[in-house]
């Protein structure tokens, strides 16, 4: 079993983490540079996915679920209807990005050099063992038992947010 | 693990220069989520690799997703009001809370 879980994690699990990665990278830049706003949503949806795939391989299948139910069904849908509301914005004739492009990345590329540097840097406890198996009733146990305070708390939030979007975009009736 | 931190830097570091550069608001919620999503993956490994006993990580990053979609919901809605009231979601001419 062993053997065939190191083959698993030599001959699978290696090329697709790079294939994902690749992928997420290459679309998250689209997301934040092309000029029509429309397509870079369709370009967040497919990092979107992509990060389940990262999730899948980290062994949280429950999690690359939710990844896709509310991400890439629910809070992409979203975004595309709002960028159809406003589709004045998103005219490609309208320039969409401001002034502090060249400063902007030049933090952004000394933030990820400080961060690539520090991880071999730092001593990681690394522990050997396996993830619980049955993901997602594991984590429907911890839900109802240990974490039920902030479970409730968020369906609280949830509620809070609906009302406030409601709230905030209805039209004001004189 | 290391491969998938550094993923999640470089994850982070993209979203950020897109809240940095974008003007269009939703532009911006945008590169907002693919920096939840970058934590989310830091999360999710930590979790495999340093206390894979139980599922805090998993959880936590749980709590992120549904976080995040609370706030794009509320965000989005302030976009379409602005969008209604000023006739443009552009960032940097929407300053009446600078003081």
């Amino acid at each position: 079993m062993d053997a065939f879980l190191q083959l698993y994690r030599d001959i699978v699990a290696q090329p697709v983490f790079y294939l994902l990665a690749f992928v997420i990278i290459i679309a998250s830049m689209l997301v934040v540079t092309l000029k029509n706003i429309f397509h870079s949503a369709l370009f967040l949806i497919l990092t979107l996915f992509a990060v389940a795939g990262i999730y899948i391989l980290l062994n949280a299948e429950f999690l690359a679920a939710v990844q896709v139910l509310i991400y890439v069904g629910a809070v992409a849908v979203l975004m595309i209807f709002a960028i159809m509301l406003t589709s004045q914005m998103a005219s490609v004739k309208i320039k969409q990005s401001n002034e502090q492009v060249v400063v902007a990345f030049f933090i952004c590329a000394g933030f990820l050099l400080s961060g690539l540097g520090s991880i071999p840097g730092t001593v990681w406890r690394v522990v050997e063992t396996a993830l619980p198996e049955k993901n997602a009733l594991t984590i429907g146990k911890y839900l109802m038992t240990e974490y039920v305070l902030p479970f409730e708390v968020v369906s609280i939030l949830l509620l809070a947010a609906m009302i406030g979007a409601i709230v905030l975009a209805r039209k004001e009736r004189s | 693990m290391y491969q998938y931190l550094a993923l999640a830097a470089v994850l982070f570091a993209i979203g950020m220069f897109g809240v940095l550069t974008r003007r269009n608001a939703i532009g911006i919620l945008m590169s907002l989520e693919l920096m939840f999503n970058a934590v989310n993956i830091n999360l999710v490994t930590f979790n495999k690799y340093i206390k894979p006993g139980e599922l805090t990580g998993q959880i936590f990053a749980l709590f992120v997703i549904v976080v995040a979609a609370a706030e794009a919901v509320v965000g989005l809605a302030i976009v379409l009001l602005l969008y209604r009231n000023w006739k443009g979601i552009d960032i940097d001419r929407i300053n009446i809370m600078k003081w």
